[in-house]
């Protein structure tokens, strides 16, 4: 009993990519920022005293939100941050 | 394969009577240079005094389609020009030339099977020597190394051993439907990568499934890909859910799924592998693991996958899949996404009142006494004993979930303070949105109480129930 087996492979035979994060900007001075609220419970009170802390330095802010934190973001808001932001925050909370 | 383009060639196997029968003729002919070659499929020494080639490893009986032996062929110019299976005298006197051939023997005696279709076989000789039709990646596990540990170290199970899926064992599963490897399910979370019939044959495999199972298989994944059910999020979520498939149907019985002592639990395979295949597809396409993309707290043990039949054995219950609209003696299977189990248990109660306000507490702690207003889901399953005490008072599954729709209702104050018991006046505030509470039955007939599921956030911003109709 010296015979190999074969094993047909369950996954998606894609390897793992790793991507780098992209860099931290140096300022956020002239950029987009977009808030994605995924619409958890107490999400928009984190992401309004943000918003309020980045007006006092005037840093313009684009807010988003899923529908339901149990679904994904929809492709059109996908690709309006995607377009129109430079970083985004997205909120989690509880 | 070498074959003579001219002349005879037999199949043969020791382990045979009618090929016993028939070893003088083989020498015979071959003395008189029309028998070519003979193919022996269990012992190369058999028949004697005939030149005999060694096909214990079945490969020449897989290529001539050999199903019957003994097989004659005669070839002319590279070509088959006839085949004899079993004895006919006459047939094999046609086909040698040879009006006298066998005048001792019997008219006719039927052949045995061939060792090419033995049960399991037909799959194996397909994945060594034919065309498979299989797309995915062979990864090979050489000797001595252990495929079992292979398959952890690749990180391919749940944390409990799974099935090698070998090419045969695959072929074997995707024998249990008529869709076709290349089909597409769709998209698996939350990595979106797309599952193939065959994908999802590999991993039922590996979860132990039978091919016999792989429609119910099928049709729990078409389920859980619907949009409603919003599978991202429940593989997902910090509560920890998973996918709990009800089975209803001809299906349930023919497959041998359990609903009578410990159907939610350990102890019958169908039971035990129908959902794993689903949480392995999660794993191995879906790239979810504990701490990366699963993100529960603290899981629970269904998240292994938990699936059961429902007792339809009592005509007067109306089954899951009727209740959604499956016309009833089609097979069909329900999705629910949930968080765990607990019991209701009044072994007390002997009446439908005293029953129902018992349930209806134990429901109105789900989650926590104090949520309501919809948004959560629970699924009832009744005992055999208190499915008994509905019935002899004339409940059935409309009056008993209308009932306890109305007895999970409570004023907003009572809700605040957390109480339990239910309020028939006042700002009413139900528990349940509309179709959040499932009611099936399953489990024995002897103990009086029930389980209640905890499902996961609930109606069309969280997973609703999804049913499919089980198709071949």
């Amino acid at each position: 009993m010296t015979q190999g087996t074969i094993l047909l492979d369950p996954t998606s035979e894609k390897a793992g990519g790793m991507r780098k994060p992209k860099a931290p900007p140096p300022s956020l001075d002239g950029l987009t920022v977009g808030f994605l609220d995924i619409s958890k419970p107490q999400g928009d009170l984190f992401l309004d005293r943000l918003e309020a802390l980045f007006g006092e330095r005037q840093i313009r802010v684009k807010r988003f939100a899923k529908l339901t934190s149990a679904k994904k973001a929809s492709e059109e808001v996908i690709a309006d941050i995607a377009g129109n932001c430079d970083v985004v925050v997205e909120a989690l909370a509880d | 394969m070498n074959l003579p383009d001219d002349g005879l060639i037999l199949v043969v196997k020791e382990d045979c009577a009618t090929c016993q029968m028939i070893a003088p003729l083989a020498a015979e002919l071959e003395q008189q240079g029309l028998l070519k070659v003979t193919f022996s499929q269990d012992n190369p020494a058999f028949p004697e005094g005939v030149s005999v080639e060694d096909d214990r490893e079945l490969e020449t009986s897989f290529r001539l389609d050999t199903e019957i032996v003994p097989l004659l062929i005669r070839r002319k110019e590279g070509k088959e020009e006839g085949r004899v299976v079993g004895w006919h005298r006459d047939e094999w006197q046609n086909l040698t030339g040879l009006n006298d051939l066998g005048g001792d023997l019997p008219d006719q005696r039927p052949g045995c099977g061939s060792l090419s279709v033995s049960p399991g076989m037909a799959e194996e000789l397909q994945a060594r020597f034919g065309e498979t039709g299989l797309n995915a990646r062979e990864v090979s596990v050489d000797y001595p190394d252990d495929p079992m540990e292979q398959m952890f170290d690749r990180g391919w199970t749940d944390g409990l051993p799974v099935v090698p899926p070998t090419p045969a064992r695959v072929l074997r599963m995707l024998q249990g439907t008529r869709r076709k490897p290349e089909d597409v399910m769709g998209a698996i979370p939350p990595s979106g990568e797309i599952c193939t019939v065959e994908k999802a044959a590999i991993n039922a495999v590996m979860a132990g499934c039978r091919p016999e199972y792989f429609p119910v298989v099928l049709a729990a994944l078409d389920a859980a890909m619907d949009p409603e059910f919003a599978w991202q999020g429940l593989m997902s979520t910090t509560m920890g859910a998973g996918v709990c498939v009800v089975v209803n149907g001809p299906i349930a019985r023919r497959i041998g799924m359990n609903h009578q002592h410990g159907a939610l639990g350990h102890g019958n395979r169908a039971n035990a592998t129908i959902a794993r295949a689903l949480q392995l597809l999660v794993i191995n396409l879906g790239g979810a693991l504990p701490g990366g993309t699963d993100r529960s707290t603290h899981g629970h043990p269904g998240k292994f996958g938990m699936a059961f039949a429902e007792d339809e054995t009592d005509e007067a219950w109306q089954p899951l899949a009727q209740s959604r609209g499956v016309a009833p003696g089609k097979s069909a299977v329900t999705v629910f996404g949930f968080c765990g189990t607990s019991i209701n248990n009044t072994e007390t109660v002997r009446d439908a009142e005293t029953l129902t306000d018992s349930l209806s507490m134990c429901l109105n702690a789900l989650y926590h006494p104090q949520h309501a207003e919809g948004g959560i889901a629970g699924m009832l399953v009744l005992s055999g004993e208190y499915w008994r005490i509905y019935k002899e008072a004339g409940w059935d599954r409309g009056r008993i979930e209308e009932t306890l729709l109305r007895q999970t209702q409570r004023t907003a104050a009572g809700v605040e303070a957390g109480e339990t018991t239910y309020a028939t006046e006042g700002d009413l505030v139900p528990k349940f949105g509309p179709g959040d509470l499932v009611l099936v039955r399953t489990g024995s007939n002897a103990g009086l109480f029930s389980t209640i599921i905890h499902g996961w956030g609930s109606g069309p911003r969280g997973s609703q129930p999804v049913t499919r109709e089980i198709v071949p």
